[in-house]
């Protein structure tokens, strides 16, 4: 199951919602592969079954394939937990 | 304290107590500070600046932090980070995080080379105490002496 962590430049933001999604999922004992990336490559990829971004970005992913969920505190792992257990559970 | 997130933040790339009107001005800090320190040309803080005109505020990553950054390019030097303490916070437009003192600017010159010290700082961030003493520096030293006490 493969995971993508969205951001503008896929450098910063995505890269620490990646590390907290991962944490998220050692929690929930999910097994998934997350990467981090910019929203035109994120466009791209068409075999990831989630993306996590932030709110704002979430109308920049319009057209892809995947379920899109918006994070509101990329720090907040509860959050990120019960979001990516309702998407994947 | 990690050697890698001390050297993550070269001679002068931190300023603390700077005056900043608004999220313009205070990107600009934190982007010449990554100019000053030998990390980045001038137009990478442009690139920041048109890239959060574009998307939004999403790169306040948490309660009254900003960590602003652009794509890896030509403009990047080398990798590195700087960090504006403002003196007055200031608004950048997100819901959640609003307003911002802490404004660290990165930058990135490949997709992986600076994934760790990301992960060195972000754990930083979250002790609320770090946070807080990060916000009372009054030079470049004492945020390399709140470095390596913590």
């Amino acid at each position: 199951m493969k995971i993508l962590a969205v951001c503008g430049a896929g450098v910063g933001t995505s890269v620490l919602l990646k590390m907290n999604a991962e944490k998220a999922l050692r929690t929930l004992d999910l097994e998934a592969e997350v990467v981090a990336m910019n929203l035109a490559n994120a466009l791209e990829v068409q075999d990831a079954q989630v993306i996590l971004t932030t709110p704002d970005l979430v109308a920049k992913l319009e057209g892809t394939r995947s379920e899109v969920i918006a994070i509101e505190g990329i720090f907040d792992l509860n959050e990120i937990g019960e979001k990516l257990e309702k998407a994947l559970g | 304290m990690s050697r890698r997130l001390a050297e993550a933040f070269a001679p002068g790339s931190v300023a603390a107590q700077v005056a900043a009107a608004d999220w313009r001005a205070a990107t600009r800090v934190a982007g010449d500070l990554l100019v000053a320190s030998g990390r980045t040309t001038p137009s990478y803080t442009e690139d920041i600046i048109q890239m959060l005109e574009e998307l939004g505020p999403y790169q306040v990553i948490a309660p009254g932090i900003a960590l602003v950054h652009a794509r890896p390019s030509e403009a990047v030097l080398t990798t590195g980070l700087s960090l504006a303490v403002l003196e007055q916070p200031v608004e950048f437009g997100s819901k959640a995080n609003d307003p911002v003192r802490l404004v660290f600017g990165l930058a990135a010159q490949h997709h992986d080379s600076h994934i760790e010290v990301l992960a060195e700082i972000a754990n930083k961030l979250s002790n609320e105490r770090f946070v807080n003493s990060l916000l009372t520096i009054h030079s470049e030293s004492d945020f390399q002496r709140l470095l390596s006490d913590s």
